[in-house]
């Protein structure tokens, strides 16, 4: 389904990413980890399309095409969805209204027929109730006002909704409490197909003791530092990433030295 | 000040003349009048050499001959796609600034007086209130527009909300420009005695049938008494070819509020003063505005509000998306006089540009003579923004929708605080049509 080769990208000529290569394929959850400024944020945001981001080599290949040459709005009605570490407030538009919005817009691309609001608002309900979230939400500014939790909870109703093929989610753990991690793991999980594949950006390993991965990739410096199972997130929890950073450093090293 | 324009008033000096015998008044609003008149051709339109119209030229108006439209005695009108679903038996329309009674329809308004200003004046149950409060706020001394509005006054509107009257549907006032000459100029004027303890919702919109150039200079005057409640509507959907230029004063007595919302759409040059005086303890006020305009035009708004005594709070939104060529100015002032204490001001003017070649002018202004207050003010002038837009397009909407989409959303903030609902999809569609997308209302 995916396929990143020596990826490279840059924001403000600064190289964050220097050489990233993953295949992820249908039906698998991939977990990429690092230390704070290693590039997990950055790869996500690559592969929405983020304008700030600059590729400079390398290429990333979706289902037989080259996402890096479409536009963002493209990629997600062709089925590529982030979850935002930060999601961001909309102010004066409804969630409802947002979310049938990008709904229909993603329908009228498969040339399927729009839905009108009110079997939009069935739809919604049905898909709320995945990530546990009331009536009341939908009737509100899109994150505007909303708490950290409720924000990420929102963001995967937003998948809910979409039903991406590839959802990319950036730190969806961070800021969330233990309660709230349960609700967005259990709506992650129920959203898992043997058609779809998902890509979990985490600085910890508690969320994936709830989406449990079928890959680790853990990052470091720009550069995948060690891959494995799920028990390397574990080891990495252990550990710290010390390990992982002097390692990264010394394959540096040794690149400068070649 | 005199200007180099003031020669041509020639022709409003001519139409006054007429005035005097189509629509004799009583002696002391005769004399208002003629020194109305006297004082316009002193002072004459306003120039930019003027602090308070530095960014609005009046000069094309001034130099174009526009006709004091008169009183019409058939008016073939259809005014009701003017009037809002819930003011079907609570509405009054003046045609040019005369207020046409077969073109009304009062049979809901059992409860208040809402008859002919200049009849009002005359009469003797509503000659003191009259004399009393016309041309009290909205002076003419040192006001060339609310001079020649007053040296006008043929008809307009006098509507009295008696002690303890709690309306429970709106009432909407439509200034309606309909002429088969061109160039007309008229001078719609507005007269509201809220008395204590009533309660009223009040609409005023500006519409015309015609697409030329017309000329509207209109004053509003609104009493609010001591606990009286009222909510104000303005909406200027002026024909884009239109001068439109008014005023609107207010003042509020102990305990009393007003919550005016106005909205500005139409005309290619717009300007509208806006007052409100709390001089008196404990009253509260909203103020607040959306200006939506593209090419060709130029809205401006100028507000002062004024807190005379302790205990009261204001609230002010203003909002304003341009598109094109568009130029928009916001002069907003507040002033916390000395002993005002225990004041609460808010001020806020946001701007949205959607072409590079839009421009605002924005001056938020705070003058405080009192120390234990509590006032913010801000003002802000910016583009769409780069990280909501994206946000969007990680969803699946092309930049184009998410741009109209966002700047709904900006509007938003001030139309879903209007509490009338025909009023709020009315703006919502013109809103998308303004913005010429797909979008479709939350409702």
């Amino acid at each position: 389904m995916l396929e990143i080769r020596n990826l490279h990208a840059a924001i403000d000529g600064n190289e964050i990413l220097k050489g990233i290569d993953l295949t992820v394929k249908k039906g698998e959850i991939h977990a990429i980890m690092g230390p704070n400024g290693s590039g997990k944020s950055t790869l996500a945001k690559v592969l929405a399309g983020h304008p700030q981001y600059e590729v400079t080599k390398g290429e990333v290949i979706y289902e037989g095409r080259n996402l890096l040459e479409m536009s963002p709005d493209a990629r997600a009605r062709e089925g590529v969805f982030m979850a935002f570490q930060y999601p961001i407030e909309v102010p004066g538009v409804s969630n409802a209204q947002f979310l049938r919005l990008a709904y229909n817009e993603k329908r009228k691309h498969l040339g399927e027929e729009e839905l009108d609001p009110l079997e939009f608002k069935d739809l919604l309900k049905e898909r709320a109730k995945i990530v546990e979230m009331d009536a009341s939400f939908m009737t509100r500014s899109v994150n505007e006002g909303f708490s950290g939790g409720e924000k990420k909870r929102n963001e995967i109703l937003q998948m809910a909704v979409l039903e991406p093929k590839l959802a990319v989610l950036d730190e969806t753990d961070s800021g969330l409490d233990i309660d709230a991690l349960r609700i967005v793991a259990a709506g992650v999980n129920q959203l898992l197909t043997p058609d779809n594949a998902i890509i979990v950006v985490t600085h910890y390993q508690r969320l994936l003791n709830y989406i449990v991965p079928d890959y680790v990739h853990v990052l470091a410096d720009g550069r995948i530092a060690r891959e494995g199972g799920k028990e390397l997130a574990l080891e990495l929890e252990s550990k710290g990433y010390d390990w992982i950073k002097s390692a990264a450093q010394d394959s540096a090293k040794l690149n400068a030295a070649n | 000040m005199v200007t180099e324009l003031a020669k041509t008033e020639n022709n409003y000096l001519s139409a006054f003349r007429a005035v005097r015998e189509t629509s004799p008044t009583v002696p002391w609003l005769e004399l208002v009048r003629a020194s109305a008149m006297d004082r316009f051709e002193q002072l004459g339109f306003p120039s930019v050499h003027d602090e308070e119209w530095k960014y609005t030229n009046l000069a094309s108006l001034a130099k174009q001959s526009f006709v004091p439209a008169v009183r019409r005695e058939q008016v073939s009108v259809d005014a009701a796609r003017f009037v809002y679903p819930e003011t079907a038996s609570t509405h009054l329309v003046l045609v040019n600034g005369f207020l046409s009674e077969e073109l009304s329809n009062t049979t809901g308004l059992e409860n208040v007086v809402a008859i002919d200003l200049l009849t009002a004046v005359a009469d003797a149950r509503y000659n003191k209130i009259t004399r009393a409060y016309l041309a009290r706020n909205a002076g003419y001394h040192n006001n060339g527009l609310a001079a020649l509005n007053t040296a006008f006054l043929q008809s307009g509107l006098f509507l009295w909300i008696p002690k303890n009257v709690k309306l429970e549907t709106p009432i909407q006032v439509t200034f309606l420009t309909d002429s088969d000459e061109p160039e007309t100029a008229g001078f719609p004027r507005l007269l509201v005695v809220a008395e204590e303890n009533s309660s009223a919702t009040l609409i005023e919109n500006f519409v015309s049938t015609r697409d030329e150039d017309y000329f509207t200079n209109a004053v509003a005057e609104i009493i609010v008494k001591e606990g009286a409640r009222l909510e104000h509507y303005r909406m200027q959907l002026e024909s884009n070819n239109a001068f439109h230029t008014s005023i609107t004063s207010a003042e509020l007595g102990r305990n009393s509020s007003y919550n005016t919302t106005s909205i500005n759409l139409g005309g290619r040059l717009s300007r509208h003063d806006i007052s409100v005086v709390m001089d008196n303890e404990g009253a509260e006020c909203w103020v607040d505005g959306l200006y939506l305009i593209g090419s060709d035009q130029h809205t401006d708004t100028h507000s002062v509000i004024d807190h005379q005594q302790p205990q009261c709070k204001s609230h002010q939104l203003y909002k304003g998306i341009l598109d094109g060529n568009a130029r928009a100015v916001f002069n907003g002032k507040i002033f916390v006089r000395q002993g005002a204490q225990k004041t609460d001001a808010m001020q806020t003017n946001k701007n949205l540009l959607l072409s590079p070649q839009a421009r605002v002018d924005t001056k938020p202004q705070l003058e405080i003579y009192a120390d234990d207050v509590k006032c913010a003010h801000g003002a802000a002038v910016g583009q769409i923004d780069q990280e909501e837009l994206f946000y969007l397009e990680t969803r699946g909407i092309n930049p184009e929708l998410g741009r109209s989409l966002l700047t709904y959303g900006f509007a938003e903030e001030v139309i879903e605080k209007i509490k009338l609902e025909s009023i709020r999809s009315q703006l919502d569609e013109i809103v998308m049509r303004q913005l010429n997308t797909q979008l479709e209302s939350s409702e």
